[in-house]
Protein backbone atom coordinates (compact mmCIF):
# COMPACT_ATOMS: atom_id res chain seq x y z
CA UNK A 1 0.00 0.00 0.00
CA UNK A 2 1.33 3.43 -0.62
CA UNK A 3 1.17 5.85 2.32
CA UNK A 4 3.08 9.14 1.80
CA UNK A 5 2.60 9.83 5.10
CA UNK A 6 5.54 10.70 7.72
CA UNK A 7 4.80 11.38 11.07
CA UNK A 8 6.15 14.74 11.93
CA UNK A 9 7.46 18.19 10.63
CA UNK A 10 10.97 17.02 11.58
CA UNK A 11 10.90 13.60 9.54
CA UNK A 12 9.71 15.16 6.82
CA UNK A 13 12.55 18.25 6.54
CA UNK A 14 15.07 15.80 8.02
CA UNK A 15 17.05 14.90 4.84
CA UNK A 16 17.55 18.62 3.22
CA UNK A 17 21.15 19.08 2.63
CA UNK A 18 22.98 22.21 3.09
CA UNK A 19 23.15 24.25 -0.30
CA UNK A 20 19.90 22.47 -1.43
CA UNK A 21 17.34 24.68 -3.44
CA UNK A 22 14.17 25.23 -1.65
CA UNK A 23 10.57 26.17 -3.31
CA UNK A 24 8.14 27.70 -0.56
CA UNK A 25 4.74 27.44 -1.36
CA UNK A 26 2.90 30.58 -0.41
CA UNK A 27 1.83 34.34 -1.93
CA UNK A 28 2.71 36.86 1.37
CA UNK A 29 0.75 35.15 4.64
CA UNK A 30 -1.48 32.94 2.06
CA UNK A 31 -1.13 29.20 1.60
CA UNK A 32 2.83 29.85 3.47
CA UNK A 33 4.02 26.69 4.86
CA UNK A 34 5.19 27.90 8.10
CA UNK A 35 5.25 24.74 10.19
CA UNK A 36 7.19 22.86 8.07
CA UNK A 37 9.74 26.28 7.40
CA UNK A 38 10.04 26.14 11.25
CA UNK A 39 11.41 23.02 10.73
CA UNK A 40 13.61 23.56 8.09
CA UNK A 41 15.29 25.96 11.06
CA UNK A 42 15.70 23.38 13.90
CA UNK A 43 17.19 21.18 11.14
CA UNK A 44 19.64 24.16 10.15
CA UNK A 45 20.10 23.41 6.72
CA UNK A 46 22.07 26.59 5.23
CA UNK A 47 23.59 28.01 2.27
CA UNK A 48 20.19 27.29 0.58
CA UNK A 49 18.74 28.78 -2.60
CA UNK A 50 14.80 30.39 -1.69
CA UNK A 51 11.95 30.43 -4.43
CA UNK A 52 8.94 32.58 -2.79
CA UNK A 53 6.87 35.11 -4.57
CA UNK A 54 7.96 37.08 -1.50
CA UNK A 55 10.74 37.38 1.06
CA UNK A 56 8.87 36.28 4.30
CA UNK A 57 6.86 38.61 6.47
CA UNK A 58 8.21 40.11 10.53
CA UNK A 59 10.11 37.64 12.03
CA UNK A 60 8.41 34.31 11.35
CA UNK A 61 8.37 31.58 8.80
CA UNK A 62 10.06 32.86 5.41
CA UNK A 63 11.49 35.95 6.62
CA UNK A 64 12.82 33.78 10.33
CA UNK A 65 14.36 31.36 8.07
CA UNK A 66 16.29 34.47 6.22
CA UNK A 67 17.07 36.06 8.94
CA UNK A 68 18.56 32.39 10.97
CA UNK A 69 21.29 33.14 7.91
CA UNK A 70 20.41 29.50 6.52
CA UNK A 71 19.31 31.51 3.08
CA UNK A 72 22.53 32.71 0.24
CA UNK A 73 19.69 33.50 -2.40
CA UNK A 74 16.45 34.37 -3.17
CA UNK A 75 14.40 34.08 -6.13
CA UNK A 76 10.99 35.31 -5.70
CA UNK A 77 9.15 38.57 -7.93
CA UNK A 78 8.24 40.88 -4.86
CA UNK A 79 11.01 41.05 -2.02
CA UNK A 80 9.56 43.65 -0.02
CA UNK A 81 6.63 44.59 1.51
CA UNK A 82 5.16 46.83 4.12
CA UNK A 83 6.09 44.27 6.78
CA UNK A 84 9.09 42.93 5.41
CA UNK A 85 12.33 44.09 7.33
CA UNK A 86 14.88 40.95 7.44
CA UNK A 87 15.56 40.24 3.85
CA UNK A 88 15.74 44.01 2.73
CA UNK A 89 18.30 44.70 5.80
CA UNK A 90 20.39 41.60 4.50
CA UNK A 91 20.04 42.54 1.13
CA UNK A 92 21.34 46.13 1.40
CA UNK A 93 24.40 44.94 3.55
CA UNK A 94 25.35 42.65 0.59
CA UNK A 95 24.63 39.39 2.59
CA UNK A 96 21.50 37.80 0.66
CA UNK A 97 21.75 37.42 -3.38
CA UNK A 98 18.44 38.37 -5.18
CA UNK A 99 17.47 36.92 -8.66
CA UNK A 100 14.41 38.83 -9.35
CA UNK A 101 11.75 37.21 -11.59
CA UNK A 102 8.37 38.73 -12.60
CA UNK A 103 5.53 36.77 -11.02
CA UNK A 104 4.03 35.60 -14.33
CA UNK A 105 7.53 34.53 -15.35
CA UNK A 106 7.78 32.81 -12.29
CA UNK A 107 4.96 31.10 -12.06
CA UNK A 108 5.47 30.05 -15.78
CA UNK A 109 9.41 28.69 -14.95
CA UNK A 110 8.42 26.51 -12.24
CA UNK A 111 5.31 25.41 -13.96
CA UNK A 112 8.03 24.48 -16.96
CA UNK A 113 10.23 22.57 -15.23
CA UNK A 114 7.12 20.47 -13.78
CA UNK A 115 6.31 19.77 -17.51
CA UNK A 116 9.96 18.95 -18.94
CA UNK A 117 9.80 22.37 -20.95
CA UNK A 118 13.39 23.39 -20.47
CA UNK A 119 12.39 26.97 -21.69
CA UNK A 120 9.30 29.15 -23.71
CA UNK A 121 9.05 32.69 -24.70
CA UNK A 122 7.19 35.47 -23.16
CA UNK A 123 6.32 39.25 -23.90
CA UNK A 124 7.25 39.62 -20.44
CA UNK A 125 10.20 42.16 -20.08
CA UNK A 126 10.58 42.90 -23.37
CA UNK A 127 11.73 46.68 -23.58
CA UNK A 128 13.10 46.59 -19.92
CA UNK A 129 15.89 46.17 -17.92
CA UNK A 130 15.22 42.55 -16.88
CA UNK A 131 15.29 41.19 -20.67
CA UNK A 132 18.82 42.34 -20.61
CA UNK A 133 21.41 39.74 -22.13
CA UNK A 134 18.31 37.01 -22.48
CA UNK A 135 17.85 35.46 -26.06
CA UNK A 136 14.98 37.29 -27.71
CA UNK A 137 13.21 35.99 -31.10
CA UNK A 138 10.04 37.28 -33.04
CA UNK A 139 7.02 35.13 -33.72
CA UNK A 140 4.44 36.64 -35.67
CA UNK A 141 6.41 39.68 -35.85
CA UNK A 142 6.49 40.24 -32.23
CA UNK A 143 9.42 40.45 -29.64
CA UNK A 144 9.38 37.58 -27.16
CA UNK A 145 11.91 37.03 -24.42
CA UNK A 146 13.22 33.40 -23.50
CA UNK A 147 13.01 31.72 -20.33
CA UNK A 148 14.30 29.35 -18.47
CA UNK A 149 12.51 26.60 -16.14
CA UNK A 150 12.93 26.49 -12.37
CA UNK A 151 13.40 23.29 -11.05
CA UNK A 152 13.99 22.34 -7.44
CA UNK A 153 15.35 19.61 -4.72
CA UNK A 154 12.77 20.45 -2.49
CA UNK A 155 9.10 21.83 -2.33
CA UNK A 156 7.94 23.17 0.61
CA UNK A 157 4.10 22.87 0.07
CA UNK A 158 0.81 23.37 2.56
CA UNK A 159 -2.62 22.00 1.37
CA UNK A 160 -6.22 21.82 3.31
CA UNK A 161 -6.74 18.51 2.18
CA UNK A 162 -4.56 15.48 1.48
CA UNK A 163 -4.73 11.42 1.31
CA UNK A 164 -2.48 8.67 1.76
CA UNK A 165 -1.16 8.78 -1.79
CA UNK A 166 -0.67 12.57 -1.79
CA UNK A 167 -3.93 13.57 -3.69
CA UNK A 168 -4.55 17.37 -2.78
CA UNK A 169 -7.05 20.27 -2.31
CA UNK A 170 -5.95 23.75 -1.42
CA UNK A 171 -8.39 26.37 0.80
CA UNK A 172 -9.41 29.95 -1.31
CA UNK A 173 -6.40 31.65 -2.41
CA UNK A 174 -4.00 29.75 -0.32
CA UNK A 175 -3.84 27.64 -3.59
CA UNK A 176 -1.09 30.16 -5.20
CA UNK A 177 2.01 28.82 -6.28
CA UNK A 178 1.68 25.71 -4.16
CA UNK A 179 0.60 23.72 -6.68
CA UNK A 180 2.58 24.27 -9.71
CA UNK A 181 6.26 24.02 -7.07
CA UNK A 182 4.61 20.43 -6.27
CA UNK A 183 5.23 19.22 -10.00
CA UNK A 184 8.65 21.40 -10.06
CA UNK A 185 10.75 20.03 -7.11
CA UNK A 186 12.66 16.55 -7.13
CA UNK A 187 10.92 16.23 -3.30
CA UNK A 188 7.72 17.65 -2.33
CA UNK A 189 6.93 17.65 1.08
CA UNK A 190 3.37 18.38 2.43
CA UNK A 191 1.85 19.72 5.39
CA UNK A 192 -2.14 19.55 5.07
CA UNK A 193 -5.00 20.67 7.40
CA UNK A 194 -6.35 17.64 7.36
CA UNK A 195 -5.18 13.80 6.32
CA UNK A 196 -8.03 11.92 5.19
CA UNK A 197 -8.32 8.13 3.92
CA UNK A 198 -7.81 7.12 0.25
CA UNK A 199 -11.47 7.50 -1.50
CA UNK A 200 -12.23 10.77 0.94
CA UNK A 201 -11.21 13.17 -1.50
CA UNK A 202 -13.85 13.22 -4.69
CA UNK A 203 -11.28 12.23 -7.61
CA UNK A 204 -12.65 15.48 -9.39
CA UNK A 205 -11.98 17.53 -6.79
CA UNK A 206 -8.33 16.81 -6.50
CA UNK A 207 -6.10 19.89 -7.19
CA UNK A 208 -2.77 18.41 -7.27
CA UNK A 209 -2.54 14.77 -8.20
CA UNK A 210 -0.59 12.67 -5.91
CA UNK A 211 2.18 12.01 -8.72
CA UNK A 212 3.67 15.04 -7.74
CA UNK A 213 3.99 14.39 -3.96
CA UNK A 214 6.79 12.63 -2.07
CA UNK A 215 5.52 13.63 2.10
CA UNK A 216 2.69 14.57 3.93
CA UNK A 217 2.71 15.65 7.39
CA UNK A 218 -0.47 16.14 8.86
CA UNK A 219 -0.70 20.26 10.86
CA UNK A 220 -4.16 20.24 12.06
CA UNK A 221 -4.18 23.83 13.17
CA UNK A 222 -1.58 25.65 11.69
CA UNK A 223 -0.77 29.29 12.54
CA UNK A 224 -1.01 31.78 10.33
CA UNK A 225 1.36 34.31 9.48
CA UNK A 226 -0.49 37.56 9.97
CA UNK A 227 -1.46 35.71 13.40
CA UNK A 228 2.03 35.69 14.35
CA UNK A 229 2.50 38.91 13.29
CA UNK A 230 0.06 40.60 14.98
CA UNK A 231 0.97 38.91 18.12
CA UNK A 232 4.31 40.35 18.08
CA UNK A 233 6.28 36.56 18.09
CA UNK A 234 9.49 35.39 16.37
CA UNK A 235 11.16 32.83 15.64
CA UNK A 236 13.00 30.85 16.77
CA UNK B 1 -18.44 72.05 -2.38
CA UNK B 2 -15.64 74.25 -1.71
CA UNK B 3 -13.67 75.97 -4.40
CA UNK B 4 -11.18 73.60 -4.05
CA UNK B 5 -13.35 70.68 -4.83
CA UNK B 6 -14.78 72.46 -7.91
CA UNK B 7 -11.49 72.08 -9.96
CA UNK B 8 -10.31 69.00 -11.19
CA UNK B 9 -11.18 65.28 -10.21
CA UNK B 10 -9.98 63.88 -6.94
CA UNK B 11 -9.04 60.68 -6.55
CA UNK B 12 -12.32 59.14 -6.47
CA UNK B 13 -13.77 60.99 -9.51
CA UNK B 14 -10.63 59.87 -11.40
CA UNK B 15 -11.72 56.39 -10.33
CA UNK B 16 -15.68 56.90 -11.60
CA UNK B 17 -14.43 58.78 -14.53
CA UNK B 18 -11.87 55.37 -15.30
CA UNK B 19 -14.97 52.97 -14.91
CA UNK B 20 -17.16 54.78 -17.31
CA UNK B 21 -14.73 53.32 -19.87
CA UNK B 22 -15.01 50.02 -19.18
CA UNK B 23 -17.85 47.83 -20.89
CA UNK B 24 -20.20 45.64 -19.55
CA UNK B 25 -18.94 42.25 -18.48
CA UNK B 26 -15.31 43.02 -18.84
CA UNK B 27 -12.68 41.16 -16.81
CA UNK B 28 -10.95 43.54 -15.18
CA UNK B 29 -7.60 43.54 -13.18
CA UNK B 30 -7.23 46.65 -10.65
CA UNK B 31 -3.31 47.43 -9.64
CA UNK B 32 -3.26 49.12 -6.00
CA UNK B 33 -4.00 52.81 -5.00
CA UNK B 34 -6.40 54.62 -7.01
CA UNK B 35 -7.30 52.18 -9.13
CA UNK B 36 -8.58 50.04 -6.68
CA UNK B 37 -11.79 52.81 -5.60
CA UNK B 38 -12.57 52.30 -9.75
CA UNK B 39 -14.67 48.86 -8.44
CA UNK B 40 -16.51 51.51 -6.19
CA UNK B 41 -17.49 53.55 -9.23
CA UNK B 42 -19.18 50.66 -11.71
CA UNK B 43 -21.68 52.15 -13.60
CA UNK B 44 -25.69 51.54 -13.65
CA UNK B 45 -26.38 48.11 -14.88
CA UNK B 46 -22.83 47.08 -15.47
CA UNK B 47 -21.09 44.07 -14.26
CA UNK B 48 -17.25 43.95 -14.05
CA UNK B 49 -15.58 40.35 -12.73
CA UNK B 50 -12.44 41.42 -11.08
CA UNK B 51 -8.96 39.31 -11.72
CA UNK B 52 -6.89 39.23 -8.56
CA UNK B 53 -3.13 37.80 -9.98
CA UNK B 54 -2.28 35.19 -6.41
CA UNK B 55 -5.68 33.51 -8.38
CA UNK B 56 -9.22 34.10 -8.08
CA UNK B 57 -11.62 35.78 -10.63
CA UNK B 58 -15.03 36.97 -8.67
CA UNK B 59 -13.09 39.01 -6.04
CA UNK B 60 -15.96 41.01 -3.86
CA UNK B 61 -15.39 44.12 -1.43
CA UNK B 62 -13.00 43.88 1.47
CA UNK B 63 -15.31 42.23 4.21
CA UNK B 64 -16.19 43.09 8.02
CA UNK B 65 -13.02 42.34 10.38
CA UNK B 66 -14.99 39.79 12.13
CA UNK B 67 -15.61 37.86 8.80
CA UNK B 68 -12.16 37.79 7.73
CA UNK B 69 -11.05 34.59 6.09
CA UNK B 70 -7.04 34.44 6.41
CA UNK B 71 -6.89 32.07 3.29
CA UNK B 72 -8.91 34.75 1.11
CA UNK B 73 -6.71 38.00 0.11
CA UNK B 74 -5.69 39.64 -2.99
CA UNK B 75 -2.61 40.45 -5.00
CA UNK B 76 -2.02 43.33 -2.42
CA UNK B 77 -2.26 41.16 0.76
CA UNK B 78 -5.75 42.60 1.75
CA UNK B 79 -8.53 40.48 2.58
CA UNK B 80 -11.11 40.24 0.49
CA UNK B 81 -14.32 38.56 -0.15
CA UNK B 82 -15.49 35.99 -3.15
CA UNK B 83 -18.96 37.29 -5.40
CA UNK B 84 -21.36 34.44 -6.49
CA UNK B 85 -19.58 32.77 -9.39
CA UNK B 86 -16.14 33.43 -7.83
CA UNK B 87 -13.42 30.66 -9.11
CA UNK B 88 -9.91 29.95 -7.34
CA UNK B 89 -7.06 28.74 -9.34
CA UNK B 90 -2.96 28.17 -9.05
CA UNK B 91 -0.87 30.77 -10.09
CA UNK B 92 0.03 29.66 -13.61
CA UNK B 93 -3.53 29.44 -14.41
CA UNK B 94 -4.07 32.88 -13.95
CA UNK B 95 -0.79 34.80 -15.31
CA UNK B 96 -2.41 32.60 -18.75
CA UNK B 97 -5.05 34.60 -17.95
CA UNK B 98 -3.40 37.55 -18.40
CA UNK B 99 -0.55 36.56 -20.92
CA UNK B 100 -3.00 34.67 -22.77
CA UNK B 101 -5.22 37.90 -23.73
CA UNK B 102 -8.25 37.03 -21.80
CA UNK B 103 -8.37 40.16 -19.19
CA UNK B 104 -10.02 42.62 -20.75
CA UNK B 105 -8.56 45.95 -18.79
CA UNK B 106 -6.34 46.79 -16.90
CA UNK B 107 -5.84 50.01 -14.65
CA UNK B 108 -2.86 51.05 -12.93
CA UNK B 109 -1.21 53.45 -10.93
CA UNK B 110 2.05 54.93 -12.74
CA UNK B 111 5.15 56.54 -11.52
CA UNK B 112 5.23 57.81 -15.40
CA UNK B 113 3.60 57.60 -18.78
CA UNK B 114 4.84 58.62 -21.64
CA UNK B 115 3.95 60.15 -25.26
CA UNK B 116 4.46 56.75 -27.32
CA UNK B 117 2.77 55.14 -24.45
CA UNK B 118 6.05 53.86 -22.22
CA UNK B 119 4.92 53.42 -18.85
CA UNK B 120 7.74 52.88 -15.81
CA UNK B 121 6.04 51.81 -12.37
CA UNK B 122 8.05 49.29 -11.13
CA UNK B 123 11.49 50.68 -9.74
CA UNK B 124 12.79 54.19 -10.00
CA UNK B 125 15.97 52.61 -11.07
CA UNK B 126 17.86 54.50 -7.79
CA UNK B 127 20.82 53.00 -6.37
CA UNK B 128 20.45 50.78 -2.75
CA UNK B 129 17.10 50.62 -3.58
CA UNK B 130 15.78 46.81 -3.77
CA UNK B 131 13.86 45.80 -7.04
CA UNK B 132 10.43 44.67 -6.75
CA UNK B 133 8.47 43.88 -10.10
CA UNK B 134 5.53 41.50 -9.01
CA UNK B 135 3.24 41.23 -11.43
CA UNK B 136 3.69 44.81 -13.50
CA UNK B 137 5.36 43.71 -16.52
CA UNK B 138 3.05 40.39 -16.68
CA UNK B 139 -0.20 43.01 -17.11
CA UNK B 140 1.18 45.43 -19.24
CA UNK B 141 2.00 43.03 -21.73
CA UNK B 142 -0.58 41.02 -21.94
CA UNK B 143 -3.73 42.66 -20.92
CA UNK B 144 -5.70 43.95 -23.46
CA UNK B 145 -6.48 47.58 -22.83
CA UNK B 146 -3.97 49.27 -19.97
CA UNK B 147 -5.31 51.84 -18.42
CA UNK B 148 -3.69 54.51 -15.70
CA UNK B 149 -4.96 56.57 -13.32
CA UNK B 150 -2.33 59.13 -12.11
CA UNK B 151 -1.87 62.54 -10.53
CA UNK B 152 -1.17 64.88 -13.72
CA UNK B 153 2.47 65.63 -11.67
CA UNK B 154 4.19 64.51 -8.76
CA UNK B 155 4.22 66.03 -5.44
CA UNK B 156 6.72 68.50 -6.17
CA UNK B 157 5.15 69.43 -9.36
CA UNK B 158 7.15 67.69 -11.52
CA UNK B 159 5.34 66.19 -14.80
CA UNK B 160 4.56 62.71 -15.16
CA UNK B 161 3.27 62.58 -18.84
CA UNK B 162 6.60 62.48 -20.05
CA UNK B 163 8.23 62.92 -23.71
CA UNK B 164 10.91 59.83 -23.07
CA UNK B 165 10.55 57.82 -18.93
CA UNK B 166 13.47 58.80 -16.99
CA UNK B 167 12.71 55.32 -15.23
CA UNK B 168 13.48 52.01 -15.56
CA UNK B 169 10.34 50.59 -18.61
CA UNK B 170 7.70 48.34 -17.05
CA UNK B 171 6.90 47.92 -20.72
CA UNK B 172 7.02 49.83 -23.89
CA UNK B 173 3.95 51.22 -26.24
CA UNK B 174 0.93 49.82 -23.91
CA UNK B 175 -0.93 52.14 -22.47
CA UNK B 176 -4.03 53.45 -24.08
CA UNK B 177 -5.38 55.88 -22.12
CA UNK B 178 -4.62 57.75 -19.02
CA UNK B 179 -6.82 59.43 -16.35
CA UNK B 180 -5.31 62.13 -13.98
CA UNK B 181 -6.88 64.97 -11.78
CA UNK B 182 -6.99 67.28 -14.69
CA UNK B 183 -7.62 65.58 -17.75
CA UNK B 184 -8.15 62.08 -19.93
CA UNK B 185 -5.72 61.54 -22.04
CA UNK B 186 -5.36 59.36 -25.04
CA UNK B 187 -2.06 57.88 -26.20
CA UNK B 188 -2.34 58.25 -30.12
CA UNK B 189 0.01 57.54 -33.00
CA UNK B 190 0.71 61.41 -32.63
CA UNK B 191 1.60 61.09 -28.96
CA UNK B 192 -0.46 62.57 -25.88
CA UNK B 193 -4.47 64.08 -26.83
CA UNK B 194 -6.34 65.54 -24.17
CA UNK B 195 -9.96 63.76 -24.51
CA UNK B 196 -11.89 65.67 -22.10
CA UNK B 197 -10.81 68.35 -19.11
CA UNK B 198 -11.54 68.31 -15.63
CA UNK B 199 -14.12 70.88 -14.26
CA UNK B 200 -12.91 73.99 -14.28
CA UNK B 201 -9.29 72.75 -16.12
CA UNK B 202 -8.03 74.35 -19.15
CA UNK B 203 -6.06 72.91 -21.61
CA UNK B 204 -3.26 75.68 -21.15
CA UNK B 205 -3.21 75.06 -17.90
CA UNK B 206 -3.06 70.80 -18.45
CA UNK B 207 -0.04 71.77 -21.30
CA UNK B 208 1.61 73.58 -18.71
CA UNK B 209 2.06 70.47 -16.59
CA UNK B 210 2.37 68.56 -19.01
CA UNK B 211 6.29 67.10 -19.89
CA UNK B 212 5.65 66.07 -23.75
CA UNK B 213 3.55 67.77 -27.00
CA UNK B 214 -0.06 67.15 -26.23
CA UNK B 215 -3.14 68.12 -28.15
CA UNK B 216 -6.07 69.45 -27.44
CA UNK B 217 -9.77 67.63 -26.88
CA UNK B 218 -11.13 67.53 -30.93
Amino acid sequence: MINKQVSSVASAVADIPDGATVMVGGFGASGSPIELIHALIDHGAKDLTVINNNTGNGEVGLAALIGNRQVRKMICSFPRSSQSKVFPELYKEGLIELELVPQGTLAERIRAAGAGIPAFFTPTTVGTVLAEGKETRDFDGRPYVMEPWLKADFALIKCETADPVGNLTYNKTARNFNPLMCMAATTTIVQTRKLVKSGDIDPEHVITPGIFVNRVVEVSDPVHEDTLIAEGRRYP
Amino acid sequence: MNAAASTGWNREQMAARAAQDIPDGSYVNLGIGIPELVAKFVPEGREFIYHTENGMLGMGPPPAEEERDLDLMNAGKKYVTAVAGAAYFHHADSFSMIRGGHIDVCVLGTMQVAANGDIANWSTGAPGAIPAVGGAMDLVQGVKKIYVITQHTTKTGDPKLVEHCSYPLTGPGVVSRIYTDLAVVDVTPAGFRVVELAPGITFAEVEEKTGAQILPPG
